[in-house]
């Protein structure tokens, strides 16, 4: 287990530095130079000169290549270009909303993955099966800005149930928190749900046919019990390993979501950067995102180690 | 959709069984498998009406009038006006001709790329395996939609840079299930006795091992077309793909959300509905020809 942890950890020293030659490299794709994209008509070029400057974009490439590195090493991802915040501070001061919002999002996935999955597997082929295995390719197929539309027309514009959108912080108002919070959880949520139940109703029918659960059936206990005592403990690791992954992906649905809602996130700090050509926030955001998918990864690929231990690593 | 991880990739490199049998005629998998022929009727009736809107659509979907601005559905709009008296209906027909094509190039270049670097890493091992290998693992360290919002964030916003960009993202899928199969159809006896006749790497992987790698190459063909369509929708929604007035479904969407608030639906629910028809259309297709043409499934 150490070594593989061990390989584990080498093989993701090159993907890492191959990640930041990337990020680092995202600026440099822009064609022309950077800083007419970024002061677009209020360009001069002592203001250009100034861009170049503050970005480092005057110096040779690997040696910007090597100072960006050097800075990240010492957490620091640049400053705004916008309003000149540092871009961590810019990042962590969004972080907080984009957690609750990806909390959410997975607490209704699974609330309503596993319990579907299991149903579906324990009545394979049955019309219950076949209606659940239609709505999840139909999950997947739903784009989340599209389904976050549809409900705030329903719920908040139709019936008036729910705020269309906005955020209060938690501290504020819990109740009016929560409101807000329903309706981007759902639209967030509901691909996992999806592709969660599609797993667990996979695994549970692989798990159902093994040899200890007919003993278990043999001997007398129900399928309620079968299940919950024998069955799901198993049949939920491949489900950790795509759940871990959309935890790592989270920001990449907030992105969206948060900005259908105005839910002042990570996502929507991205899509604000890209439209107001601040680069260095983008850079910081998709390093961020790329960072904690490969975390992800990691811990996932741990936890099936350790969560299955007829899986062998040498 | 936290497009978290699409859910094709869960499984990547799984590597598909590789059985002796005669290759089952078009008719008769649809025949056997009936889902095949729901998800092609209905991505066939999407392409119909792409490839003749021209003259199927009711109204010129660019024809500005403002006389006719935010019409609710009626005789003479069937979807409603958007908020430039432009007919909904027409512009939809219309927006699979941008979105459909950017789904097939982007595909298309995940295809090509991914596969020539999954054949060759896995057919030439070693050094160029390891290298290639982790070129792709980096590509998968980024959730694919970040990155493809990424690239065209600062490759500029425009149909072609969003149809590069969704096409790079596809790359490592292509390459680790082709390297996969190779992997395993290398070590097979059919192989080996081509190898020994004398047989050159590029007939070996053109006439034995191309032929065995179709079948999983076309249910991810599918799959991430779906992916692909998604992709490009959410670029366009927020505003990176095809420039205004182009007919595009995504960007409809996004401005049809700010008369939300006034009630007018129909300037959202017609493109949305096209969209997720699309791409249920792609996944169900996927779906079906996986369990038609995955031997493991098939109990």
């Amino acid at each position: 287990m150490v070594e593989y942890i061990t390989r584990r950890l080498g093989l993701m020293v090159p993907t890492a530095f191959l990640v930041t030659v990337a990020v680092f490299l995202l600026i440099h794709l822009t064609p022309g130079d950077p800083a007419t994209v970024i002061l677009a008509e209020s360009y001069t070029p002592e203001a250009g000169a100034k861009i170049h400057q503050d970005l480092g974009l005057d110096k040779p490439l690997p040696q910007q290549y090597l100072l960006y590195v050097g800075r990240l090493f010492h957490g620091d991802l640049g400053r705004s270009v916008r309003n000149k915040l540092p871009v961590t501070q810019a990042i962590g001061e969004r972080l907080s909303a984009t957690l609750e919002l990806g909390f959410a999002a997975l607490i209704w996935s699974l609330l309503i993955a596993i319990p579907l999955g299991t149903i579906a597997a324990l009545r394979r082929g049955r019309a219950l099966d076949v209606v659940a295995s239609g709505l999840t390719v139909a999950g997947i197929s739903v784009p989340n800005f599209v389904l976050g539309i549809l409900l705030i027309l329903f719920f908040g514009l139709l019936l008036r149930v729910l705020p269309v959108g906005g955020f209060v912080a938690l501290g504020e108002s819990v109740p009016d928190n929560l409101s807000r919070l329903i309706m981007p959880a759902i639209a967030l949520g509901t691909f996992g749900t999806a592709s969660n139940m599609r797993f667990t109703r996979s695994s549970m029918i692989e798990v159902l046919n093994q040899d200890y659960i007919r003993t278990a059936r043999a001997k007398g206990a129900g399928w309620w019990q079968v299940v919950n005592r024998h069955a799901l403990k198993n049949a939920l690791i491949p489900v950790v390993t795509i759940v871990g992954l959309q935890v790592g992906a989270i920001l990449e649905g907030a992105l969206v979501t948060e900005t259908v809602f105005g839910w002042p996130g990570v996502g929507k700090l991205a899509v604000e950067s890209i439209f107001s050509k601040d680069f260095p926030v983008v850079q910081g955001i998709v390093l961020l995102s790329a960072l904690s998918f490969m975390f992800a990864n990691l811990v996932v690929d741990l936890v099936y180690a350790w969560l299955d231990p007829r899986i062998s690593y040498s | 959709m936290s497009t978290a991880a699409p859910a094709y990739t869960a499984g990547e490199e799984q590597v598909v069984a590789i059985e002796e049998r005669q290759p089952a005629g078009l008719r008769q998998l649809v025949f056997d498998h009936p889902r095949i022929l729901i998800g092609l009727l209905l991505l066939l009736v999407l392409v119909f009406v792409a490839l003749l809107a021209p003259w199927i659509s009711p109204h010129n979907p660019l024809a500005v009038n403002p006389d006719d601005a935010r019409l609710s559905p009626g005789a003479g709009h069937v979807m409603g006006t958007d908020e430039l008296g432009r007919d909904v209906l027409s512009r939809v027909m219309w927006g699979g001709r941008i979105s459909l094509p950017v789904a097939f190039v982007a595909v298309g270049v995940g295809l090509t790329v991914g596969s020539l670097i999954g054949l060759t890493a896995g057919y030439r091992a070693g050094v160029t395996d390891l290298l290639l290998m982790r070129l792709i693992d980096a590509i998968l360290a980024f959730p694919a939609l970040i990155l493809a919002i990424a690239l065209v964030a600062a490759l500029g916003p425009s149909l072609r840079n969003a149809m590069i960009a969704i096409g790079i993202v596809q790359i490592p899928v292509y390459a680790r299930l082709t390297r996969a199969q190779v992997l395993q159809l290398k070590s097979l006896d059919f192989v080996t006795a081509a190898r020994a006749l004398g047989a050159s790497p590029v007939r070996i992987i053109a006439r034995h091992m191309l032929p065995n790698l179709l079948n999983p190459l076309i249910v991810q063909v599918s799959l991430s077309a779906a992916f692909a369509m998604l992709a490009e929708a959410t670029l366009s929604f927020l505003g990176l793909s095809a420039p205004p007035p182009t007919p595009d479904w995504g960007f409809m969407i996004n401005t049809g959300q700010s008369f939300l608030i006034n009630g007018d639906w129909w300037m959202t629910v017609g493109p949305g509905a096209a969209i997720c028809v699309a791409v249920f259309g792609f996944n169900w297709l996927g779906d079906a020809l996986r369990d038609a043409l995955d031997p493991r499934l098939r109990r």
